[in-house]
């Protein structure tokens, strides 16, 4: 490999933002160019589910690089600009305008898009997804007091977003097609506080059913079930999972699997090529290589980091723990490492109805946890145990269920 | 120029902070965090993270870092440097001085 003087970023959300900071950060002195295909300067997107939907005031966009930021870094920032292809072989990028762009280094962060919903009548016009601010700001001219919303998909986006639509006033039934909410992402326990606390705040949750067709009904919208049942509503919101956005790797012919795939080192199949955040897949040190695809903003943010370093030449695997979360009502889930590598489970009462499950694997590892309460209850342990999950600690079952000890004793053993 | 006296305001009690640990400390309508250090120094900055306003006493001190409970914001709190994404403004400090086995907290 050349030495690296111009190095090219593809996507300026937070893994790209994150990236071209900390090439700065650790002494880089060439070209920095982040392209993204939005107007918007890189921007926070944790809060278009949030914030941006209940705040009384309208929603202003969350900069996580201002343009003084920019220009202290000589960053360069590229907006309403989509990259079309890579020419690997001659280390360029051609632009939807007919421009190109050269690199020796070139990362991918192109993020993820929302996955369609799949059913007859679910047209551009008469279903809500929620990606980008612009549709944030869409969401929430329909959030009146009284309006009836339908929000399909009980993962983290839909159920945000019912939070946020009763906070505003709307009657909500949300309908998700698997037997029970966040299948996928957290344990049943858990998945159990979150399902009653929205029951409590009068969202209609139906679980196990699915969607046969979209109708129009006057103004309004009819949702029919798989069990007959017609839901009349004034706005359709879908988050059903993302899809990982791999066209323009695949098109350059890297390796692709289950998003664009990179080595320990963020690494595509081309070495001057890295990828980081929701659109790649990469082996983790902590789980056998296993090979994960997070859609996550710390993850995001870390990543965007991690390949700076290894498009410097670094050599380091990234192997920060998976850590998620989500704001719903009063209450914030976390969820570090993986709960599906642990079968079994120890529970900590950490008072106030929260609660933090320890998932250990059979040898007795701490591979995960998850938690569901206020914040300010559950932020500390989670943390500490990230951190006995990153150190592949084997703690005390009898320690970690009780809420009396503080977890931060584990650590020094 | 212009010299404002420091006022000492009585926060807590040296005891009530474990080492390597941080309280809240409400003062006036303003949030505080006092830290107490592994080496038992006593600090002070304001009790809300500089990205989006959350209390910094819910999150861990390791060391001489505090980190924010929502997001992991880092910051130095005896100099109240941010250390971390995605915080990049500095916190605000605070003087403290221990008398009598009262931790005080000196306000302009």
């Amino acid at each position: 490999m050349t030495k690296a003087e111009t190095i090219l970023v593809i996507g300026a959300g937070e893994a790209g933002a994150r990236a071209a900071l900390a090439l700065r950060e650790k002494g880089f002195e060439g070209n920095v160019t982040l392209l993204g295909e939005e107007a918007h300067r890189p921007y926070e997107r944790p809060p278009l589910s949030k914030a941006a939907l209940t705040d009384e005031a309208e929603p202003q966009v969350a900069f996580i690089l201002t343009p003084d930021r920019l220009d202290e870094h000589g960053i360069r920032h590229l907006g309403g600009r989509a990259a079309t292809a890579i020419d690997r072989a001659a280390h360029a990028v051609e632009l939807a305008d007919g421009g190109w762009l050269r690199y020796d280094r070139l990362l991918i962060a192109t993020g993820a898009r929302a996955r369609k919903l799949a059913v007859p009548g679910a047209g551009p016009e008469d279903v809500l997804y929620l990606r980008t601010f612009e549709e944030a700001r869409a969401l929430r001219s329909r959030l009146a007091p009284g309006a009836h919303i339908a929000i399909i998909g009980g993962g983290f986006i839909g159920l945000e977003l019912a939070a946020a639509a009763r906070a505003r006033g709307a009657e909500v039934t949300l309908i998700e097609l698997a037997p029970r909410l966040l299948a996928r992402a957290v344990p049943a326990a858990i998945a159990d506080v979150i399902a009653a606390r929205h029951a409590a705040a009068g969202v209609r949750l139906l679980t196990g059913i699915g969607i046969e067709r979209i109708e129009a009904e006057g103004e309004r919208h009819a949702i029919r079930l798989s069990t007959g049942e017609r839901i009349v509503c004034d706005g359709i919101l879908a988050g059903i999972g993302a899809v990982a956005e791999t066209g323009l790797a695949e098109r350059a012919g890297l390796a692709i699997d289950n998003g664009i795939a990179v080595d320990a080192r963020l690494a595509t199949s081309d070495p001057d090529i890295f990828a980081a955040g929701d659109c790649c897949s990469f082996p983790h040190p902590l789980y056998d290589g296993r090979r994960l695809r997070l859609e996550a903003w710390r993850n995001a943010q870390d990543q965007g980091t991690a390949a700076a370093k290894s498009m410097l030449g670094g050599s380091g695997a990234y192997d920060a723990v998976p850590w998620f979360w989500s704001d719903q009502y009063d209450l914030t889930l976390q969820i570090a490492g993986l709960p599906d590598e642990g079968p079994e489970t120890v529970t900590r009462d950490l008072g106030d109805g929260a609660r933090l499950d320890f998932h250990l694997a059979s040898d007795g590892r701490l591979v995960a946890a998850s938690a569901v309460g206020p914040n300010g209850r559950i932020a500390r342990d989670v943390r500490l145990a990230e951190m006995l999950i990153a150190r592949r600690a084997t703690p005390d079952k009898a320690t970690l269920a009780d809420g009396s000890v503080r977890l931060k004793g584990l650590l020094a053993g | 120029m212009t010299i404002t006296a420091t006022t000492w305001i009585e926060a807590c009690d040296a005891d009530d902070i474990d080492a390597e640990d941080v309280i809240r400390f409400d003062h006036a309508g303003h949030t505080y965090a006092i830290y107490r250090s592994p080496d038992d120094e006593y600090f002070a900055t304001d009790g809300l993270c500089t990205h989006e306003r959350i209390h910094l006493a819910d999150g861990l001190v390791m060391d001489h870092i505090i980190e924010c409970p929502k997001h992991n914001g880092r910051f130095d709190y005896r100099t109240g440097q941010a250390k971390g994404a995605p915080v990049c403004l500095a916190l605000k400090t605070y003087p403290v001085k221990l008398d009598g086995g009262k931790v005080l907290l000196g306000l302009a």
